[in-house]
């Protein structure tokens, strides 16, 4: 009784000529313009900051505000850069410091995880622990270092907890949100065509929270690299130099231009780990989903 | 043809909103064929949405019954409701992938229904980089997949505009007509539900009750723009609009 009376070709024919006015509709792709001008268009800014706040400090030091041994010029302090990553000791230094920071975060992000799914699907608990979180996230992580050393004498161990501590709340409370955040609509297509308990978990809530925890990541790794370095400037163990204890060495020793070379290293750090994986992540997930504009 | 898919008998609706309560439905009963296309017709707010949900199982009833005799339900919504991180091959293979179908078999099935909705060159396309009735097209081939009995559909095409539409419609009546499913289909546009239906069903508002039906012998294929659906509609519309009267009253 309903078979269709106009043959299939002819119908066909019509439909890809009416299909024009939905086609104006179909976005396309405009980013294929040369990389040269769009890579200088992202460096000149931050050049131009580099510039700016190195100006700033060179007319500081020319103030005399300071003495130069205290406060010594970026040339002075450069040029102690150079030579501080000759020595073989400073790359043990940081790289005992990366592992440290590698370890501590890779177990918040496990710990800040495993919370964030478990809280975020329980009303009960979220009412629980939703806000006791929050408050552990604006707890200053170098308030932990005394009871952290109580717990776990002047160790590794000391270190770590205070990075899990600092960092696990970020990662659970971006989780958190990124869930709370998922359109209702989403949620319902997945119930509809089946998704349920685990299943759900992995192939819906998960991935469309996604931006919320990649979020909660980047912050995540912000608290956890502060409470590394506090953590080095207070718990020095003697046979493994790390960044934080250099630091506290050129402190001892007023040693000015080291101090600030280090800082300097410290600064890169943070940002290259945070513009190199996380921000670039967020890019990528951000233009996967069509959320950014072609800029 | 006698076989009954959608059996609803004076399901009722409350919703309470801290101390109000809303009727949503009022004893409402429906009797769905095997194989027929209802269009379920009301102003906004009449609980057609409501009622869809109902069926498939995504609210609660508050008091009746619906029976589907264990047909599975697959519902579409107005919006595509696409997985925006997956490929619209992807988005397809997702209810496969909750029944456990292995991945061969999955991806095969997807190519064959893109294809069958016009979509053959965009499977690895992402929804943001599709045309909105695009987009419905790959939600309706995500419906599919579901190898449903029942497909639901709440407004599918009401976003969309009318040429899109129309080629809409031709593409859902052949895949109706092809695969022999049984399709409830909710509307406030009295043409599609002309143009589409075995049988036009009509709902008042708050609260949704059944208050008219209408057969639809018009022969298929039809056309939004034939006289013979604009004479139908436009019986219909009287209707509609003397129950508007009456509600508003």
């Amino acid at each position: 009784m309903a078979a269709s009376r106009t043959p299939i070709h002819e119908r066909e024919s019509l439909e890809r000529e009416i299909e024009g006015l939905d086609a104006l509709d179909v976005p396309f792709d405009e980013s294929d313009s040369p990389w040269l001008p769009r890579a200088w268009a992202v460096v000149w800014p931050k050049l131009a900051a580099v510039a700016i706040v190195l100006a700033s400090w060179q007319l500081l030091v020319w103030s005399e505000w300071r003495p130069s041994y205290v406060l010594p010029g970026p040339a002075r302090v450069f040029a102690e850069l150079a030579e501080l990553v000759s020595v073989l000791k400073f790359w043990d230094a940081v790289a005992t410091t990366l592992r440290r920071a590698a370890i501590g975060f890779a177990l918040a992000m496990v710990i800040g995880t495993l919370l964030g799914v478990v809280i975020s699907r329980s009303r009960i608990l979220r009412g629980a622990f939703g806000s006791f979180i929050t408050g552990l996230q604006s707890m200053p992580s170098i308030a932990w270092f005394p009871f952290a050393i109580l717990l776990f004498k002047l160790s590794e161990g000391a270190i770590l907890f205070v990075i899990v501590i600092g960092a696990a709340p970020s990662v659970a409370n971006g989780l958190i949100n990124g869930i709370d955040h998922i359109p209702p609509l989403l949620l319902r297509a997945g119930r509809v065509l089946g998704a349920r308990g685990l299943a759900s978990l992995r192939h819906v809530v998960l991935p469309a929270a996604l931006p919320g925890y990649v979020a909660g990541l980047k912050q995540g790794w912000a608290f956890s690299w502060r409470s590394l370095m506090a953590g080095e400037l207070l718990v020095i163990i003697e046979t493994r130099p790390s960044l934080g204890s250099q630091l506290q060495f050129a402190r001892e020793l007023s040693d000015a231009p080291s101090l600030m070379a280090l800082m300097i290293v410290v600064l890169l750090i943070g940002v290259l780990v945070d513009s190199l994986i996380f921000a670039a992540l967020e890019r990528s997930i951000r233009r996967r989903r069509g959320l950014v504009e072609n800029d | 043809m006698g076989d009954v898919a959608i059996q609803i008998r004076s399901v009722s609706q409350t919703y309470h909103d801290g101390r109000s309560s809303l009727l949503a439905l009022d004893q409402v009963s429906l009797d769905v064929a095997q194989g027929e296309f209802v269009c379920l017709l009301g102003a906004s707010g009449c609980g057609k949405s409501t009622l869809l949900n109902l069926i498939v199982g995504l609210y609660r009833i508050t008091a009746g019954t619906i029976d589907v005799g264990g047909r599975r339900v697959a519902l579409m919504f107005q919006e595509p409701a696409l997985f925006p991180w997956l490929t619209a091959q992807k988005n397809v293979e997702m209810g496969m992938r909750f029944r456990g179908v292995p991945e061969a078999e999955r991806r095969d099935k997807a190519r064959e229904l893109l294809r069958l909705v016009h979509l053959e060159g965009f499977a690895e396309r992402r929804p943001h980089e599709l045309s909105g009735g695009m987009r419905q097209r790959v939600a309706i081939a995500r419906a599919l997949a579901q190898e449903a009995d029942v497909l639901l559909m709440d407004e599918p095409f009401a976003a969309l505009d009318a040429m899109t539409r129309d080629v809409l419609h031709d593409e859902i009546e052949t895949i109706w007509s092809r695969r022999a499913m049984t399709v409830l289909f909710v509307t406030h546009n009295v043409r599609e539900a002309v143009r589409l239906g075995d049988r036009v069903v009509l709902l008042s508002s708050r609260p949704g009750r059944v208050v008219a039906e209408f057969p639809i012998e018009i022969p298929r294929p039809r056309a939004s723009e034939s006289i013979a659906v604009a004479e139908q509609a436009g019986r219909i519309t009287d209707a509609l609009r003397q129950e508007v009267r009456r509600h508003g009253r």
